[in-house]
């Protein structure tokens, strides 16, 4: 594919940002990882990657599917512990503390390292116990009205509360889609990470639950560090400050996101924003 | 672990502050703990399985061996009729040949002395004589089985002698010594011990029960009159003596001196107090005991085991009987279930309409598979034995009943395989013009068969240790030969004779049991294997 | 004599299936092509109708020649005979008949008894022969009826398949005769109980005392049939068992699917499947022999007394037998909650104990109660373990380290060794038969839903 003659196309038209363009390379990174190589099993899935990821914005990782952002975005929160074959190498630090480090408990690391998976993942609870779940298992919250407080603090930025105020009693499963994609936001940020993961969190939703999520998106980057993976590219586009296309398990760019969409460096990420491949 | 000060605090938990890391710790403890309950509760499962297979092959093992003795037997033509050998006086040949091995026993125990050699001895010399004509006139040496008390002693199962005192009263014992209470007196030892002489027992000359409150008050809390055979018979007699010697002690307190039965003098004495076997007399362990000295003993292979039929005499007993029942039983079973469970699983796979009425004969199988054992047995009892008249305890309604409980089993199974079997290839047959029969016949029936093989041999192997329906039809007769054995024939099986043999009271019969066990485990591990070399040799990838 | 019949019928049928096949071909006069069906079909068309309809007809003659000859020597005995005997006296002199018959003379027969003998013997003589031509006779008439239909034109094949259908329709049918029949056959003979002893005394009686006098003179007791202490005493051995079996199972099964490697998993799992395959009657042997002796000693140790036969030992063992069913059901359960919830509870920084007891606990717990139901079911309808283990005698006790006694011991005790439908003592087994098929079958029911309900939330 790199071989690929350069034919010159026009860059898609950037959609309307919702982000706008704030600027995000501020002092240190949130969070960088450096030279992470990962292997599952023989086989490796990661190759040197090497991204920063800043405080207070977006980072969008896109890329042809099985070419390993998902796979990244799980080192960031050591989900990948889980999986026994999988074996990860290199640096990756959160506030400039290395989180493989031996003396890093992977539960502390993923109650400020929060995530958002793919498919909404509500647990089999009411809405309440789901929100409440974060805070019990870390003992943030000990009578009932701070749980109280903190579930509402949480529905409430996560934009759900007006919808399921009357009905916390019944189960999570019941609700919609995107509710249930915005309860799960609602979990994840009850126990105030400093980084939120989300891993392509609207692919199974409808347009309209989708651009509620991206507009919530904005307003968490507020106080949060997103990372988000996204198979569209529109949505990286709007939603975040910076983008890293990912090809075959290497990061092959990474810039302001205007710039991973108007003028790419590599010619890979010319031809995938393009719509050539993917 | 919970030593984070390498995360910086954030939000509104301080990982750094002591009661976050406490609770950390607390949290990881509830981890290991519930992984060492799963831990304890593998452990428990598998220990509590090889406590079962080790207590069976312990007590069982004794059972595939049996004690013989090398009797050299004079067969004395004068009481053996070589014209017809089967009516000989063979008992007596047997009482010579054991009154020349054994010398010197007194005419009235040599009745006692025989029963070392199993009740059946005079049959095992006489088949011998009726195969060998020739033997007669001649001194035999014939390995004789010993009967089941000698046996066990012989293999080290029952001691010639046991203990006399069990450790209850061992300790208690024990616990007077500890307080000074046993003494020597005249003697002889005795127990120091406080007696109110209760004007009223000396009236009535009965001192029994003022020597046992005197004793009872060491043991308030011990409700067991075993406690006083601690005191001698004569032991009573010291209060009489007392009291003869000096009248004033009526209606006081005082202390006396009670001997102590034999067994405890002996136990004070330091040594442990035995009794002899109550199975075995002094003639007999001597009788035994040359025997062992002479070497005449050993313990070959018990073939008997197999080749025998069931015996009221655990030296005899042996499972022919039982595995040919069995064997019949599920003979039938096999012959009704397969064809019939093939049968029905591929007409309803394959060619059943999906309505109400296959619907509830799936619901219905699925559930025959839950039915206990035993109401099949009651179904076996009231329809075939009530209703059709069919014999009782014959292995023909034995494998009836449970090809009833096969049945499921195997639809299930044949199902599952038919499922496995890809549509292409049906639908291949199926385009080059062959009928629906055809495809199944000649295809799918083929490549499904080790997976319908594997499902039925887990079947049958269901059906061989299944017990309560054969009890309810019978099939726990005696068989004490196997020369009439057929399928309208009374008959048991594996599984039912370990049932009778269980409860049966004679210690062989334990051994028996445990070995009858083992031996219908053996099956059903051969049964399993079988199975799954079959998978395995056939197991296709599509 | 009746093997003899069926083989000369399976002669029969083989020989006809040749003469259709013989029969098609000459037909068309060589030329094979012309037929709508193959041979073969002509030959397993005709050898079907030859076969199957006489060898049915025998089964059936078979079934019922027994009772109908039965029948038939009563009727004829001299009239008076069998006045005022019980049903069990009349089958005694039925079987004395019987043996005469053989030849097997005890005593001094009376003469009635010779010649009922005789007349027994000339009719099964008689009996055997029509069965033979009947047998016979309607073979032939298959082979008339279906060699006549053999033409070019005539559609064997289908004819052939529509009797293998046909078959495999009736073979379907047996579960369903099955259920049919353990209903009917316990309904019948529990509401012959019934007629003679009160529902209400049964349902509600506390005195269980069945051991009835069945010979008049014979000195047992009155005989009281309240079920209550046997129910009690069920339901007390199966909550030992269930509690034995429930931690143990839910545990392991949470060992395996969460914390066990793969390789542990893959050897620890068969092992606790085995425990399911042992016989039940080994496990009675094994409760008898090891664990109720050792019970015992312990409870002398501790100075308290067990029972030999304590519903404790039953339980503890039943339990033992019951481990498979709940870890491999509570593990399906387990492994059947979608990974995304075992994602979910990890990113939220939860430790696997926490996913474990607060998330995939409460999901797969319908799965979980299924299983325990399941157990339950097993361990209500257990026989051999609590037969050879628990007692016989029926106390209402709660007391663990008491005897008790269960249905399924009653039923075997009260059937073994008598025959006789006719008194209330063993019609008890039968009555205690229909309860427990009705519980342990709705406890099933219940189940299975549950299972399956609970399948569909994850799919």
């Amino acid at each position: 594919m790199e071989e690929r003659p350069s034919i010159q196309v026009e860059a898609p038209a950037v959609p309307e940002k919702i982000g706008g363009e704030a600027p995000a390379e501020q002092g240190d990174p949130k969070m960088k990882a450096a030279d992470v190589n990962l292997w599952y099993g023989e086989k490796q899935a990661l190759f040197d990657v090497n991204l920063e990821m800043f405080d207070k914005s977006v980072t969008a990782l896109i890329g042809p599917s099985g070419c390993g952002k998902s796979t990244f975005l799980r080192c960031l929160d050591r989900m990948n512990d889980v999986i026994d074959i999988c074996r990860v190498q290199g640096d990756i630090r959160l506030d400039g503390e290395d989180i493989y480090a031996p003396r890093v408990d992977p539960v502390q690391l993923r109650a400020r390292v929060g995530m958002v998976f793919q498919k909404p993942n509500p647990f089999p609870k009411s809405i309440f116990e789901n929100v409440a779940y974060g805070p019990r298992i870390h003992g943030t919250c000990r009578t009932k009205a701070e749980f109280e407080e903190v579930v509402e603090g949480s529905l409430t930025r996560a934009g759900l509360w007006e919808e399921v105020k009357d009905r916390l009693d019944e189960p999570g499963t019941g609700l919609s889609g995107g509710q249930q994609q915005r309860l799960c936001i609602a979990r994840a940020i009850s126990v105030n990470p400093e980084v939120l993961l989300m891993d392509e969190p609207c692919s199974a939703l409808d347009p309209i639950a989708t651009a509620k999520i991206e507009t919530l998106m904005d307003e968490l980057k507020e106080n949060l560090c997103i990372v988000i993976v996204t198979h569209s590219m529109q949505q990286a586009a709007r939603v975040s400050q910076r983008t890293a296309f990912f090809h075959l398990g290497k990061l092959v760019e990474v810039d302001q996101t205007s710039k991973i969409f108007t003028n790419p460096a590599d010619q890979r990420t010319q031809d995938y924003v393009t719509g050539r491949f993917g | 672990m919970s030593d984070a000060q390498v995360l910086t605090p954030a939000g509104t938990i301080d990982w750094n502050s002591d009661k976050a890391r406490r609770r950390v710790r607390r949290r990881y403890a509830a981890d290991r703990r519930l992984q060492a309950y799963g831990i304890i509760a593998i452990a428990l499962a598998v220990g509590l399985l090889s406590v079962l297979v080790a207590s069976l092959v312990r007590t069982g093992f004794p059972a595939f061996l049996q004690t013989k003795v090398d009797l050299p037997i004079y067969v004395d033509a004068s009481k053996v009729d070589a014209e017809d050998p089967a009516s000989g006086n063979y008992r007596g040949l047997i009482k010579a040949a054991l009154n020349k091995a054994i010398p010197d026993v007194p005419k009235d125990q040599q009745r006692s002395v025989r029963k070392i050699l199993t009740s059946h001895a005079a049959y095992i010399l006489r088949d011998y004589v009726v195969d060998h004509p020739d033997s007669i006139g001649k001194t035999i040496t014939l390995p004789i089985a010993l009967s089941d008390p000698f046996d066990q002693l012989y293999k080290g199962v029952i001691p010639k002698h046991m203990d006399a005192l069990n450790w209850v009263q061992e300790e208690w014992f024990e616990r007077l010594q500890n307080r000074n209470v046993v003494v020597e007196h005249d003697g002889r030892t005795s127990l120091k011990l406080d007696v109110y002489v209760d004007p009223a027992a000396v009236e009535d000359g009965d001192y029994v029960d003022l020597a046992r409150n005197s004793l009872q008050a060491y043991f308030p809390r011990v409700r067991d009159s075993s406690l006083f055979e601690m005191l001698a018979p004569d032991a009573p007699a010291a209060i009489e003596k007392a009291v003869a010697e000096d009248p004033a002690i009526v209606g006081k307190t005082v202390q006396i001196y009670f001997p102590v039965s034999e067994h405890y003098a002996t136990l004070a004495a330091g040594e442990e107090p035995t009794i002899l076997n109550p199975r075995f007399n002094e003639a007999q362990l001597a009788a035994y005991d040359v025997f062992v000295d002479k070497g005449m003993l050993r313990t070959p292979f018990n073939w008997e085991l197999f080749f025998n039929a069931d015996s009221r005499f655990p030296e005899r007993a042996g499972l022919a009987g039982a595995i040919i029942g069995s064997f019949y039983a599920l003979l039938v079973c096999f012959m009704l279930s397969f064809p019939i469970g093939i049968a029905a699983a591929v007409y309803l796979e394959e060619f059943a309409p999906k309505n109400r009425l296959t619907d509830l004969i799936e619901v219905n199988i699925n559930n025959l598979a839950a039915v206990p054992s035993v109401v099949f047995g009651l179904l076996g009892l009231a329809v075939f034995l009530g209703f059709f008249g069919l014999p009782r305890s014959a292995p023909l309604v034995g494998g009836m009943v449970l090809s009833l409980m096969t049945l499921p089993t195997i639809i299930i199974t044949t199902r599952a395989a038919l499922k496995a079997v890809p549509p292409s290839i049906r639908e291949a047959a199926l385009g080059v013009g062959a009928s629906k029969h055809q495809v199944m016949l000649h295809h799918v029936l083929p490549l499904a068969l080790p997976g319908i093989l594997t499902g039925t041999i887990i079947g049958m192997a269901q059906a061989l240790g299944e017990t309560a329906p054969l009890l309810l039809i019978g099939m726990n007769a005696f068989i004490p030969s196997v020369e009439n054995m057929g399928l309208l024939e009374p008959a048991t099986s594996l599984p039912t004779q370990i049932f009778s043999w269980a409860d049966s009271p004679e210690r062989g019969f334990v051994s028996r049991t445990s070995a009858a066990i083992l031996v219908l485990l053996g099956f059903l591990v051969i049964m399993n294997l079988v199975a799954i070399t079959l998978r395995q040799m056939f197991q296709r990838k599509w | 004599m009746i093997g003899y019949v069926l083989l000369v019928l399976l002669v029969l049928a083989v020989v006809s299936y040749f003469l259709g096949r013989r029969r098609a071909v000459s037909a068309v006069e060589g030329r094979e092509q012309e037929l709508h069906s193959r041979p073969s079909y002509h030959g397993a068309f005709v050898a079907a109708w030859v076969g199957l309809p006489s060898i049915l007809f025998v089964l059936v003659w078979l079934l019922f020649q027994g009772s109908v000859i039965d029948n038939l020597l009563l009727a004829s005995l001299p009239a008076g005979t069998t006045d005022g005997l019980t049903a069990g006296q009349t089958s005694l002199l039925l079987s004395e008949i019987k043996s005469v018959a053989a030849g097997n003379i005890f005593g001094e027969p009376s003469a009635t008894v010779l010649e009922a003998a005789e007349r027994y013997n000339r009719w099964q003589t008689i009996a055997r022969w029509s069965m033979f031509a009947a047998a016979v006779s309607i073979a032939l008439m298959g082979l008339a009826l279906a060699g006549g239909r053999i033409s070019r034109d005539f559609r064997a094949r289908h004819g052939a398949e529509r009797i293998m259908s046909g078959l495999m329709i009736a073979c379907s049918l047996i579960a369903m005769l099955t259920t049919l029949g353990i209903v009917l056959s316990l309904l019948i003979e529990a509401l012959r109980f019934f007629d003679r002893v009160s529902p209400i005394e049964f349902f509600f009686g506390l005195n269980w005392e069945p051991q009835i006098p069945i010979r008049e003179g014979q000195v047992t007791a009155g005989g009281a049939f309240g079920a209550i202490p046997v129910f009690a005493g069920t339901l007390l051995i199966a909550l030992i068992a269930m509690l034995v079996a429930t931690p143990i199972g839910l545990y392991s099964a949470i060992y395996l699917t969460e914390y066990a490697h793969p390789r542990i998993r893959a050897v620890i799992k068969p092992i606790l499947e085995l425990l399911a395959g042992i016989p039940t009657v080994v496990y009675g042997f094994f409760a008898v022999l090891t664990v109720a002796p050792a019970m015992r000693q312990f409870g002398e140790m501790i100075g308290m007394p067990i029972a030999p036969n304590s519903a404790l030992a039953a339980g503890a063992v039943m339990g033992i037998m019951i481990i498979p069913f709940i870890s491999s059901l509570s593990d399906d359960a387990i492994a059947a909650v979608p990974r995304a919830m075992r994602d979910g509870s990890y990113a939220m920084g939860a430790t696997k104990g926490e996913t474990i007891t607060k998330v995939l606990l409460p999901a797969a717990l319908p799965g979980i109660m299924g299983g325990v139901l399941l157990a339950v079911s097993r361990a209500i309808g257990e026989t051999m373990i609590v037969v050879m283990a628990a007692g016989i005698i029926a106390t209402l006790t709660a007391n663990p380290l008491k005897p008790v006694t269960t249905v399924t011991v009653q039923i075997v005790t009260l059937l073994i060794g008598d025959t006789e439908f006719d008194n209330p003592k063993t019609l008890a087994a039968f009555a205690l038969g229909l309860v427990l098929f009705l519980v342990t079958l709705a406890l099933n029911v219940l189940a299975l839903h549950i299972v399956r309900k609970y399948r569909e939330q994850y799919e």
